[in-house]
């Protein structure tokens, strides 16, 4: 099931807040840039349910203004 | 040992992951830093093939890495060196390779006998629709006979259709779904400047300070480039104003939300030129080098009746004139009408009248499928031409397209019965040009245009069409008041070809269903909304007998016996196609690049002219083309000025009344790309968004005592629907007006909607008319 990449943008002066919230998540990876405020998310998921509660998840998250998606993996276990 | 495998597997994949991410970020932020021990162990290369191509489905064109392992495409990623998207791709970009491989891909053509599809050959299949294409024109003459088509098209499909119908049968029955989206655009083009497409580019975001958008919901339907507009706010502190009927995600990330009453866009456009008139804001020196005033006629219904017609008279007027007529739109006057308040109009004007702002205007389906949409598309000129805020960085009106190819195929290979791939069908010196390319007499290409789309699924309604093909689109979901047109394809003596991948209710109403080769499943072009032309190759195999619709039309056109005029070689194809196109377009004011160009880097913006990119048209400092020895040379009209139009404001076709007291308007979601028939096929979208719905707004869901998830009875004049409610969800309409997304093919919302349309433009007006809503 799929890995993906994004470049998560925090409402301002949330940025914190945003780092907190993604990484509470089990399926999520987070990389914060040093001095911008841009985050990048790493998400991996098993199966078909996950992929969507994950959806449901990040939409929820009140710091979160965006999600620019960068890249995706489709790789089937076998 | 599997397990190891494929943890390291996975653990690798994961950081080309983190790498494409890093990557777009460089690209964006330059100067980003990330944490030293982030950066370490990141591979710089995978195991896939990457392939660039532009992204299958919006209009901005993104362009995308296609990773390949095994003759399967298993990833995606934004093309860092892509100038439009600069690394970033959206999730509808990631899950158009998922759109390749949905269960029930069409993959054998099917012939309807006896009320059952049956199985066939291609070869077979192919046949048919030839010799019911000869037995249609024996029968009931050239004009039985008609083309459908796409802004999903590519270049080549669209290029081919046209050759063939216009140029070897000698109809002008080709139109496209790019009608329903995009036709207001191109009229508006025309009637300001003379030549259709934008002057400027997506670099315009880089450069300006405002961003006026207007009806466009760019979080949900132009999400790259609305992530470039948040980030130059966050760089440069630009401000992003979001003009709207409805609260979306847009409004919530704007820095500043302004809703109107439906149709009142008119007023307030002009509003905010009384205000620059009035306040001394108008750039004269500008006005009195580059502009004319006109106006046109007015009263010009709305072509609900069959057989309707109009054509504009312009009349030249003079900045007096023009000025009095403002006199009846100044704010005062216009907030009640408009629901916007006197200082939220005058905060816009001052934007536009601000000499120290870059503006740029954006726009799509909200100004576009508009009973007046030519109208407001000219209002939004007349502002940026009356402050100068044009053809130059960051000055930028700038109407965005839907469809990854709605410029490039539909506007650009002029897909449209009026349209040559340059020029006009009624232009005598066009058809001869457009003839000697393609080989055939002139005489073949009649001069007067047949029908638009809405007046051609009449015709197939009536009886005058009797034949149609239907490529890479879903009419029996688009079109408004469907039911008519749903009906009348059925009827007796009506024979329906269908090319497309998955079944959908278009497919439901075909005798014959051919199977086709998606995107990257075969070689092509595509435009999008910026000028810019893209190359793909062929990365996969199509599955079964699916074939490019490219390749059927050709295939049909030999059989018609017009091999003279399709030779081209099967595996040469795109490439003869593409250079004898180009043909068409030679001279600096639109020269396309070459393929070579093309297959080297991420597109390229036409005019391309002595191995550069036009990106501001009709700026001499810019524009080879331009030749009038000033700054500003606006070519496409003889006199090279562009038009500042008088348009009133006037009503919507059905407008709330007593009986039917609510707006009603539809639209799109960000999951699904446009009718669904690919996106509802990839689990994830379809989960998150599984069925459509009606947002109401909260004060008249509590009034009407209606919950989220409440069963509601929508009744318009052409009939009723039950939807379930959606209540302060995604987006939230304005009091006494609801929406209704289109993707849903149970729940087609097109049975209820009204076949109004710009007189002009002879755009579908989806987004006003009137129905009464109840707790069902
Ligand atoms: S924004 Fe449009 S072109 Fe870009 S990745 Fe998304 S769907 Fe594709």
């Amino acid at each position: 099931m799929p890995i993906k990449s994004y470049l998560a943008h925090p409402h301002k002066g949330k940025k914190e807040y945003l780092i907190q919230a993604l990484s509470a998540i089990d399926e999520c990876e987070v990389l914060p840039a040093e001095n911008v405020e841009v985050i990048i998310l790493v998400t991996e998921t098993d199966t078909r349910q996950e992929e969507a509660d994950l959806k449901e998840k990040l939409e929820a998250i009140p710091s979160l203004k965006l999600l620019a998606m960068v890249s995706g993996f489709d790789t089937p276990k076998n | 040992m599997y397990r190891s495998l494929y943890t390291n597997r996975r653990s690798f994949i994961k950081k080309m992951a983190v790498l494409s991410a890093m990557t777009a970020a460089a690209g964006m932020f330059p100067g980003i830093v990330f944490a030293e021990e982030q950066e370490r162990g990141i591979p710089t290369d995978a195991n896939l093939d990457w392939k660039k191509a532009p992204c299958r489905f919006c209009g901005v064109g993104c362009g995308v890495l296609v990773g390949t392992e095994n003759g399967r495409a298993v990833a995606v990623k934004g093309d860092p060196k892509s100038p439009v998207n600069k690394g970033l791709c959206c999730v509808k970009g990631y899950h158009s390779i998922m759109a390749l491989y949905g269960k029930d891909r069409l993959t054998k053509p099917l012939v309807k006998k006896n009320g059952t599809y049956v199985e066939t050959s291609m070869e077979e299949a192919l046949d048919l629709v030839a010799s019911k294409m000869k037995e249609t024109i024996a029968d009931h003459g050239k004009d039985a006979v008609s083309i459908y088509g796409s802004g999903q098209w590519t270049i080549p499909d669209g290029y081919v259709a046209s050759k063939l119908f216009k140029g070897c049968i000698g109809t002008n029955n080709v139109e496209a779904n790019a009608r329903l989206c995009m036709a207001t655009a191109v009229t508006g083009f025309l009637t300001s400047f003379g030549l259709d497409e934008p002057m400027g580019c997506y670099e315009d975001i880089d450069h300006a300070n405002t961003f006026v958008l207007w009806g466009n919901n760019m979080a949900e339907m132009h999400p790259v480039l609305f992530s470039r507009l948040l980030d130059q706010r966050l760089r440069r502190g630009a401000k992003i104003i979001d003009f709207a009927t409805r609260t979306t995600r847009t409004s919530m990330a704007a820095d500043k939300s302004i809703l109107f009453n439906p149709q009142t866009d008119l007023a307030v456009a002009n509003a905010i030129c009384h205000e620059i008139v009035n306040n001394g804001w108008v750039n004269t020196e500008f006005v009195k080098e580059h502009c004319n005033f006109s106006k046109g006629l007015t009263q010009m219904g709305y072509g609900l009746e069959d057989h309707y017609k109009f054509t504009d008279k312009p009349e030249s007027i003079t900045f007096e004139d023009y000025k009095a007529f403002l006199a009846d739109y100044a704010p005062e006057k216009v907030a009640r009408l408009a629901g916007v308040s006197v200082k939220d109009i005058k905060y816009l004007a001052a934007h536009f009248g601000d000499p120290n702002k870059k503006v740029m205007s954006l726009w799509c389906m909200g100004m576009n499928q508009h009973s007046r949409g030519t109208w407001i598309n000219n209002l939004v000129y007349n502002i940026h031409l009356l402050t100068g805020k044009i053809s130059s960085p960051g000055n930028s009106p700038f109407s965005l397209t839907g469809q990854p190819s709605a410029c490039g195929t539909v506007r650009e290979v002029g897909t449209l019965t009026h349209k040559l791939p340059h020029g006009v069908v009624m232009n005598k010196e066009h058809r001869e040009f457009a003839a000697k390319i393609w080989g055939v007499p002139v005489e073949n290409i009649p001069a007067k245009p047949t029908y638009h789309t809405v007046e051609m699924f009449r015709a197939l309604d009536r009886g005058d069409i009797r034949f149609m093909w239907i490529q890479v689109t879903n009419p029996m979901v688009t079109m408004p008041k469907l039911k008519r047109y749903r009906d009348g394809a059925k009827k007796e003596g009506r024979f329906i070809v269908v090319s497309d991948i998955y079944p959908t209710p278009t497919t439901d109403i075909a005798d014959v269903i051919l199977p086709s080769a998606m995107w990257i499943e075969r070689e092509g072009l595509y435009g999008n909304s910026e000028r810019r032309t893209q190359y793909f190759e062929q990365m996969l195999e199509p599955p079964g007998e699916a074939m490019s619709d490219t390749w059927q039309l050709v295939e049909v056109a030999k059989r018609l016996g017009y091999e003279k005029q399709f030779h081209y070689g099967r595996e040469s194809h795109i490439e003869e196609i593409y250079n004898e196109y180009r043909k068409h377009h030679e001279g600096k004011k639109h020269n396309m690049a070459p393929l070579e160009v093309l297959k080297s880097q991420p597109g390229a913006l036409w005019p391309y002219v002595d191995g550069k990119s036009t990106k501001w048209r009709f700026n001499a400092k810019y524009d080879p083309a331009c030749s009038n020895g000033k700054d500003f040379h606006f070519y496409g009209k003889k006199d090279g000025k562009a038009v500042i139009w008088q348009r009133p404001y006037e009503p919507a076709a059905e407008e709330p009344d007593s009986e039917y007291p609510f707006w009603l308007g539809t639209g799109r979601v960000v999951e699904h790309w446009h009718t669904g028939s690919m996106t509802r096929r990839i689990p994830v979208l379809h989960q998150a968004m599984p069925h459509s719905y009606v947002e109401l707004n909260p004060g008249d869901a509590k009034r009407m005592q209606i919950r989220t998830g409440d069963k509601v009875r929508l009744t318009t004049r052409r009939g009723k629907i039950v939807l379930p409610a959606s209540v302060n969800e995604r987006g939230v309409p304005a009091p006494m007006q609801v929406f209704v997304p289109f993707f849903d093919e149970n729940m087609l919302i097109n049975d209820i909607t009204l076949d109004s349309f710009c007189p002009i433009s002879k755009e579908p007006d989806y987004k006003k008319c009137a129905v009464k809503v109840e707790k069902a």
